[in-house]
């Protein structure tokens, strides 16, 4: 038998909230196992070992605000086997993409009394519009449980099983009660890429889109029905720009309501 | 003329990424500068034009750590300003779900965070070699906080359950009841985790701290309660900003805080305990005296004790509620918007975490502001390193940079929330 080098698992974090990357301190049953199976070779979080690349597998989250984020994403690129990106500001950009809608110079004098020292750029755009990207992972979270699929897949030379149909399909194995037709509740989960297993509308609620657009929604039709359900434009817009506000279907279907 | 410069790229287990800068000339601490280099996030701007109840969803983005004490910090806030009132096993289900958040962020400290600096490991993973049953206490108390946020929140970070007037859905007592019976071990566990970090070495370090929490009535607090300090501090929540001012210091993207006229302040564990340690369980009461704390402990190095006292306060509070608990007949109570202005602040696992909002007569955010524990703290922090630095300064700069971790892990900071950063650089300059 040969012996075999674990494969070296790198972590990064870009503009971000630190949930995606705890998501994996969050897997407290498995984590030491897979301390086993892998060598956590850069994980700020969690360790101030840091081991040198070449990486196998790099999980990239958070968004690029600067200009220094840019020459930095593409150094990982460099050094990294397989890239993955793991969340919706890894994948589209997440919540700082926001300001992509607005004159970022007025948001920073509105939090910081001396914008002189603050360097940023006008937009917050996903890893992949920098570096070409093997593999994205949605929510915002991610859900630990693809996480670990996607891990365990990739050490296994496998494609990982992460579904790509909508949010609705998971309400409606879980038999839930549609909360949009029976309760008249606004909810994204048609156009709404899988992977929570239908948090939002097993607990009585909408789902806002945190996992972001699914393959080809009908996002269209689905703002005729918000509209129908009483939500004015403004509202339509709100609804669209969230996490996700910069991944393409989200942004039209918002920028065609803001007119 | 000498001079000597380390550079330590940046400063591992904390949230968010920054950079600690040491200045040393002709042997003497010349400067220290906490830097924050995250870069900045705009979320104060990002509320503007956002409809009220999408406050407590926004805002617990700031940080996947601690997203509760933003969704309560939030929806106290807009509950003042339409003076909504949530009371009963609604109020008592928030402090259930504060609860888990404080045993799941607390334990990730002690046993993942910070034990590894007193044990000399890079991490819980090496110091699972050694000491597997430590980190798989630490794990499973971990594990039983996340459980209390997911059943309660629907999942561990960013959860979706919480809103303005109390919650989507309640759970019932039969979901309940599997969590008491793991909090049961918890407890035990928890009281562990006092009697095993009271054995770790501290340095014989003490400052005269002003401690700033929150003081309830009747409650060892979580959501509500008046501002208070050892220094004669006694304001409401609304008053916060009479007292408290923010600089934007150039080396850092995060504000920092003082006391007007007074300066630095310490907000945290150490603070509540210090604030309010008569409002502790007695089982909690009984730990801390036994593992040797007094009812005020200034040593910050102990906060990894005071935290171990806090996960065992947490776990019988959660039982407490758990053992009261009828299912309210309505998940929440309606708000109605109106033009005004709303404060909350809540202690999150780091401190207060502080929000205002003003609402125009729709419901939608003219106005935010979102003060976060640790730019509380950045200010505090810094001066423990200009005390604490030059009694190390004889060490080798590897030893001496994992000292300052040390005392910067004290504060659990959490550079995300701070950058509304760690980058380790030591110049010694010698003539
Ligand atoms: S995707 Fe959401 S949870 Fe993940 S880092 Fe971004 S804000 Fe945090
Ligand atoms: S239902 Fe929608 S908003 Fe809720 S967790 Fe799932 S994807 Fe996110």
């Amino acid at each position: 038998m040969t012996i075999k080098r674990k494969p070296k698992l790198a972590i990064w974090k870009f503009a971000s909230c630190d949930g995606c990357q705890l998501s994996l301190l969050d897997c407290e049953d498995e984590l030491l196992a897979i301390t086993n199976r892998v060598d956590i070779a850069y994980f700020l979080e969690a360790t101030s070992t840091v081991r040198k690349g070449p990486y196998d597998i790099s999980l990239v989250e958070g968004s690029i605000t600067t200009q220094h984020d840019v020459k930095r994403i593409q150094k990982i690129r460099q050094n990294s086997k397989l890239l993955v990106t793991i969340g919706a500001c890894a994948t589209a950009g997440g919540i700082q993409a926001l300001r992509n809608f607005k004159n970022v110079n007025d948001f920073i004098s509105l939090v910081y009394a001396k914008p002189q020292y603050i360097e940023t750029l006008d937009k917050s755009t996903p890893i992949a519009n920098h570096v070409p990207v093997d593999y994205e992972l949605r929510g915002c979270p991610i859900n630990k449980r693809q996480l670990l699929e996607v891990l365990s897949a990739f050490l296994h030379g496998r494609k990982p099983n992460t579904p790509s149909y909508s949010v609705c399909i998971e309400c409606k194995r879980r038999f839930n009660v549609c909360v949009m037709v029976s309760c008249g509740i606004p909810c994204l989960g048609p156009v709404t890429h899988a992977g929570c297993n239908a948090i939002c509308p097993s607990y009585h609620r909408g789902c806002y889109g945190c996992y972001g657009p699914m393959e080809t929604p009908n996002t269209t039709s689905l703002s005729s029905q918000f509209s129908q359900l009483g939500l004015d434009k403004d509202n339509i817009v709100r609804t669209f720009r969230t996490f996700n506000a910069y991944a393409e279907p989200f942004r039209k279907e918002s920028e065609a309501y803001e007119k | 003329m000498r001079s000597k410069t380390i550079k330590v790229d940046y400063l591992a287990r904390v949230e968010g990424e920054g950079a600690l800068y040491i200045k040393v000339k002709d042997g003497k601490l010349a400067d220290v500068k906490l830097k924050i280099f995250e870069p900045p996030r705009f979320f104060e701007a990002f509320l503007r034009e956002r409809n009220y109840t999408e406050a407590p969803d926004i805002t617990a983005r700031i940080c996947g750590i601690c997203p509760i004490a933003y969704q309560m910090s939030a929806v106290h806030a807009m509950e003042y300003a339409f003076c909504v009132k949530v009371e009963g096993q609604l109020r008592a289900l928030r402090r259930l779900i504060y609860c888990g958040e404080w045993i799941e962020s607390h334990a990730l400290h002690v046993y993942m965070l910070h034990a590894p600096d007193f044990l000399g490991y890079p991490d819980a993973i090496q110091m699972a070699k050694d000491h597997s049953d430590i980190v798989q206490r630490g794990l499973q108390l971990k594990k039983i906080g996340n459980e209390i946020v997911a059943l309660l929140g629907g999942r561990e970070i960013h959860p979706v359950n919480v809103r303005v007037g109390g919650f989507y859905k309640v759970p019932s007592m039969q979901e309940l009841a599997p969590i008491a019976e793991k909090l049961k071990w918890a407890r035990d566990a928890a009281l562990e985790t006092v009697r095993w970090t009271a054995t770790l070495n501290f340095p014989d370090f003490e400052q005269d701290y002003e401690f700033v929490a929150l003081r309830h009535i009747n409650e060892y607090p979580l959501n509500e309660g008046r501002l208070v300090s050892n220094k004669g501090l006694d304001i409401s929540i609304q008053e916060y900003e009479n007292y408290f001012i923010e600089e934007h210091v150039q080396h850092s993207n995060a504000l920092h805080s003082a006391i007007k006229e007074r300066g630095a302040y310490f907000v945290g564990p150490l603070a509540r305990y210090n604030l309010n340690f008569d409002l502790l369980s007695p089982s909690a009461q009984e730990a801390a005296r036994s593992a040797g704390l007094s009812p005020v402990c200034r040593n910050p190095f102990k906060s990894i004790i005071v935290r171990g006292v806090e996960i065992l306060y947490a776990c019988d509070e959660a039982l407490r509620i758990i053992d009261q608990y009828e299912k309210p007949e309505k998940p929440s109570i309606q708000a109605q918007p109106t033009v005004a202005t709303g404060f909350g602040c809540t202690e999150a696992p780091r401190g207060i975490l502080y929000h205002r909002y003003s609402i125009d007569g729709k419901g939608i955010i003219v106005d935010a502001r979102i003060v976060p524990p640790t730019s509380q703290n950045q200010k505090t922090i810094e001066n423990d390193l200009w005390q604490f630095i030059p009694k190390y300064l004889h060490l080798p700069d590897e030893r001496l940079t994992l000292q300052c971790e040390q005392a910067i892990r004290n504060y659990d900071p959490c550079i995300s929330c701070a950058t509304h950063f760690l980058k380790l650089h030591i110049d010694r300059e010698q003539k």
